[in-house]
């Protein structure tokens, strides 16, 4: 056996869970779809004491319509299930777009939508693209609830506004606006893997065409979610042809980002990517929003 | 904090009940708990695929799972596709890999077929690019993909009829 041993509770109800984190704060850990936070105890990276496991929990796996016209996700729908429900490419196609590269098939029938973003791994495509749609995090615990944006919720490396007795228990995404675009793309050296960079872009036009927003969120190039805002900054009010794009993707890679070097890939290298996916993703997003212009 | 919990659990057909420590994996939990050894332990973090088992009929990584959380549910391992013992009683997707040299040391195969076996059933006619990405959470350190890609399109000739 190779994790650490320690005490399991299987809650039915949301109540009894919170109960469970109240009473055992610090020293327990909520077990969503395990994907991330097995493989860790099976390091002994991770040894919490208490796991407190989500999975008979049935009343945070739902996907729903907002009344906004947005999408209400529960924080334990697995994966696969969002990448498969009609709903979500209908409401939130750049969240549709962005499932198949999350891992394998294997991984998304047992990882949950809010467990990869809770967890914040800088890496994950959840966490920059729940970023760029500005979705909204509903937390519970025995204290009451609190809803936070992205902005607030992501805090640093693995790091999230989460405290120990709290439970993310649903996300909203609001609608797209009219004439907006969205492209997802990601660079990995291999299908499934952990991707070297990867950027979800939105691009709204005005009634004349011009970039009325951009919103470019970047993955693995910092130490969560890494926002372009220079290069949206660049866009904003211009027309979108390929020299403003071509502009926006130098100013993203020299200013917007200040990537690492790993065993997976050099800063230069990461650099670099960050230029080309503007570039890709800008040029999917603007004709996308030109063609949701028309529609 | 060394408490046994019981598990009972249906694995291929067959219901187990079993006392077990919070913290075994399914993984082991299969092999020395059931001595159905046919699943296969590699990365023990979730990136091999080796383990790869059927959950409710859904492929899962059973290296990633506890016993306890498998309580009352239905699981298919690598034993549970042969209809019996004799060759012609393997599963169409096992007679693929057989056909066309999909292993060479065979450590990886149980993962593969288990993987496999729902992708040809949602994927009855699949391309060789969707092949190639069904099996990217798969790793193979023999056959360098090439025949296994080849057991899987000649398996899939075989369920279609």
């Amino acid at each position: 056996m190779k994790p650490a041993p320690f005490q399991y509770f299987a809650p039915t109800t949301l109540d009894q869970a919170l109960d469970l984190l109240e009473r055992y704060n610090y020293d327990a850990k909520p077990l969503a779809g395990g994907q991330s936070l097995v493989p860790a105890m099976n390091f002994r990276l991770a040894r919490p004491g208490v796991l407190v496991d989500l999975n008979r929990v049935p009343d945070l796996a739902f996907v729903r319509p907002g009344s906004d016209g947005g999408l209400r996700i529960g924080a334990m729908t697995r994966q696969r299930q969002v990448e498969r429900d009609p709903l979500v490419a209908e409401r939130a196609p750049l969240i549709h777009e962005t499932m198949p590269h999350i891992a394998h098939p294997q991984i998304r029938n047992r990882g949950t939508f809010g467990g990869s973003l809770a967890h914040a791994d800088p890496a994950a495509e959840l966490p920059a693209v729940l970023t760029a749609l500005q979705g909204r995090f509903r937390l519970e615990s025995k204290r009451g609830q609190r809803w936070l944006g992205a902005d607030e919720f992501f805090v640093d490396f693995f790091t999230t506004a989460l405290e120990p007795d709290e439970l993310l228990v649903e996300i909203a995404v609001p609608p797209l606006p009219a004439r907006t675009g969205w492209s997802f793309q990601e660079v990995a050296r291999r299908h499934g893997d952990f991707a070297m960079a990867g950027l979800a872009t939105l691009v709204t036009l005005d009634e004349q065409g011009r970039v009325q927003e951009a919103r470019l969120v970047y993955l693995s190039v910092g130490d969560g979610p890494v926002t372009a805002r220079q290069a949206a900054q660049v866009l904003q009010g211009q027309e979108p042809t390929e020299e403003a794009i071509q502009e926006a993707a130098e100013v993203a890679a020299r200013q917007d980002v200040d990537p690492v070097s790993d065993i997976h890939a050099s800063a230069d290298y990461r650099r670099h990517l960050v230029k080309v996916l503007a570039r890709r993703t800008l040029r999917v997003a603007v004709q996308r929003a030109k063609e949701n212009g028309q529609g | 904090m060394n408490e046994h919990i019981a598990v009972t659990v249906t694995v291929n057909g067959q219901e187990y009940t079993r006392q077990v420590e919070p913290r075994m994996l399914l993984s082991d939990f299969l092999r020395h708990e059931l001595d159905l050894t046919g699943t296969h332990v590699g990365c023990e973090h979730g990136v091999c695929g080796a383990c790869t088992i059927l959950l409710n009929g859904e492929p899962v990584r059973s290296c990633l799972l506890f016993a306890v959380q498998v309580q009352g549910q239905a699981i298919t391992t690598v034993e549970g596709l042969a209809s019996g013992p004799d060759p012609e009683d393997l599963h169409p997707l096992q007679q693929g890999f057989w056909e066309a040299h999909g292993l060479q040391c065979g450590f990886c195969t149980p993962g593969f077929l288990m993987t496999l076996v729902p992708f040809l059933e949602e994927n009855p006619d699949p391309t060789e690019a969707e092949i190639r990405e069904a099996l990217s959470g798969n790793l193979c350190r023999c056959t360098g993909y090439q025949k296994i890609v080849e057991a899987v399109q000649l398996a899939a000739e075989k369920m279609r009829g």
